[in-house]
């Protein structure tokens, strides 16, 4: 098994005494598209921060696609591109120049560039703009660029820290679909993220980090198998003015045309219907509700600081 | 990056877009210079240079010339890396350098000739300048003029990167020039031979760095200097050896750029 990512026992302590890693551990697998989830100040940054070189780690280990940080960070470096969750590039130059100058650092020539630079451009819908200084572009512009920096030396590795935050739903989506573009062509991904639809939507590995410890580090699929309760909503086409009680299906109204039922897994959804037949509820429409992940995060991470 | 073919890539990069930094802003870096030493030639050199009459047996503004060429070189070598440095540890784009795998004597070089090309620029600039106001001066040996320049900017590039990389704030990269460089440059015989002073001043002046500089870089331009040639470059070359050591020990460590 070839592992993108290895980390072992990683410990970081700031100079302040902050404790910010506590010796976590993780694997991600080539071609994963792994979410890393957590609170604010968990440590997901520190961790992102100390495998892009940009954090110095207090003990532990990172191996990129085999080669120990430690001993061959060069080569180490090679495979890996980090979408970083600030903007980091120089807001004074142009698009095209900030693109070439990053592939320059990884000694790629601006002969050898160009074509790779025009065409990340393009398909970051980057490349009307390539003229432009970077201070003039918008938020999403911004996240593009720090994306578009993030490729063009091919990694085998990408990491993104909240890539998303702050961006409007379209560009988001179309991040999303880029993203998963890139991850069948062969590009492991690791995402942190807050938006934890995001992480469902994309991930198929999950793990979540809280006070510097992992308290999860399984498959999105088996992770929600775990939740006992999905949530389900029901547009009405008749409205209500409270929500009916019926036993063992607590409801809840949201507004007098929707209706939200939590339904436990060993319970068949038939038997909701038959209630509301009863009760001469109409139903429109049913959709679930989007929310599971973030209910298993909260628990996850409340049940840590018990 | 194993090949040396990449990492010479990588480093021509960063030095293009350090040169590209300060072209792209000349107005605010090559301009004002050239202004402030024609004021200087005006005031010093032609309306108060002949009263003092000669400076070592040369013409007070055959004599300043030497100085100011330093006077600038210095200063501006030193302000282009403590002030692109900063900029880019403020901006965080630092982090397209650390997460690169370029080592850190080429990201260390790279920014130490972005300020060796500004200083040197500038250097001919005020020496054209300054051809305006005496054209007839030559250089006595151009050798030891172009070395010391060179080794000049060199070693003040040095100082402004240790001093952006201490640096936290926008003040932090103006203490050390205004209060500190810019005193000791003037008090180092830009514009007056240590041999017009007292006997007491004389001695602390030798105390001075930046006399060693200036002086050695007059002889190549005139044949005068107050001060032993090779004791001078000796000196500068150690300054130099000690300052790379000391960047390079702070880029391996960290120091004001990984947390």
């Amino acid at each position: 098994m070839t592992y993108a990512l290895e980390i072992l026992d990683l410990k970081k302590t700031y100079p302040g005494g902050t404790e910010a890693l506590k010796g976590i551990s993780l694997t991600v697998k080539e071609g994963d598209f792994y979410a890393l989830l957590g609170p604010n100040g968990a440590g997901k940054s520190s961790t992102i921060g100390i495998i892009g070189s940009l954090v110095t780690k207090t003990s532990g280990m990172v191996k990129i696609f085999g080669i120990d940080a430690d001993k061959d960070i060069a080569e180490a470096k090679t495979m890996l591109g980090v979408v970083s969750q600030e903007i980091n590039f120089s807001q004074f130059e142009k698009v095209m120049d900030i693109v070439v100058t990053q592939a320059g650092f990884y000694g790629i020539p601006k002969s050898e560039a160009m074509p790779k630079v025009e065409n990340i451009l393009k398909r970051l819908s980057l490349w009307d703009k390539r003229n432009v200084q970077a201070r003039t572009l918008s938020g999403g512009y911004k996240r593009r660029l720090m994306i578009a920096k993030a490729l063009v030396h091919n990694p085998k590795l990408l990491i993104l820290d909240e890539p998303t935050a702050g961006v409007d739903i379209e560009l988001r989506r179309e991040m999303w679909i880029f993203l998963k573009e890139i991850n069948k062509n062969g590009t492991t991904i690791i995402l942190t993220t807050h938006y934890l639809e995001e992480a469902e939507q994309l991930c198929r590995n999950i793990g979540i980090i809280d006070h510097g410890t992992m308290v999860a580090d399984t498959s999105m699929k088996d992770l929600l198998g775990t939740l006992n309760v999905q949530g389900y909503v029901f547009d009405l086409i008749e409205p209500l003015e409270e929500a009916p009680l019926i036993e063992g299906f607590p409801l809840k109204l949201e507004d007098s045309l929707t209706l939200v039922a939590a339904v436990n897994k060993d319970r068949s959804i038939n038997a909701l219907f038959s209630e509301f037949s009863k009760l001469n509820i109409k139903i429109k429409s049913m959709r679930n509700e989007s929310n599971r992940l973030e209910e298993l995060f909260i628990e996850m991470v409340n049940s840590n600081e018990k | 990056m194993k090949s040396n073919y990449k990492v010479s890539v990588s480093l021509w990069t960063l030095t293009v877009k350090e040169i590209r930094r300060f072209l792209r802003i000349w107005v605010q870096t090559l301009v004002p210079p050239a202004v402030t030493m024609s004021l200087y030639f005006v005031i010093f050199g032609s309306l108060i240079g002949p009263r003092i009459g000669s400076m070592d047996g040369f013409d007070y503004i055959q004599y300043m010339i030497p100085g100011l060429i330093m006077l600038s070189v210095i200063t501006n070598s030193y302000n282009n890396v403590v002030s692109s440095f900063y900029s880019v540890k403020f901006q965080k784009s630092i982090e397209e350098l650390l997460i690169s795998p370029m080592p850190n004597w080429a990201i260390l070089l790279g920014f130490v000739l972005g300020g060796v090309a500004r200083g040197v620029l500038i250097g001919f600039i005020v020496f054209g300048v300054s051809l305006i106001f005496y054209p007839d001066f030559t250089v006595a040996n151009p050798l030891l003029t172009i070395t010391v320049l060179l080794l000049t900017a060199i070693l003040f590039s040095l100082m402004g990167f240790i001093n952006a990389v201490f640096a936290d704030s926008f003040d932090d990269i103006s203490i050390i020039p205004t209060f500190i460089l810019t005193p000791l440059i003037y008090l180092g015989g830009v514009f007056y031979s240590i041999n017009i002073l007292p006997d007491i001043w004389r001695s602390i002046s030798m105390a001075n760095p930046m006399l060693y500089v200036v002086n050695t870089f007059r002889e190549g331009m005139l044949g005068a200097s107050d001060v032993s040639i090779s004791f001078s470059l000796g000196m500068i070359c150690a300054f130099i050896a000690i300052l790379t050591g000391a960047c390079l020990y702070f880029l391996k460590k960290g120091t004001g750029i990984r947390q």
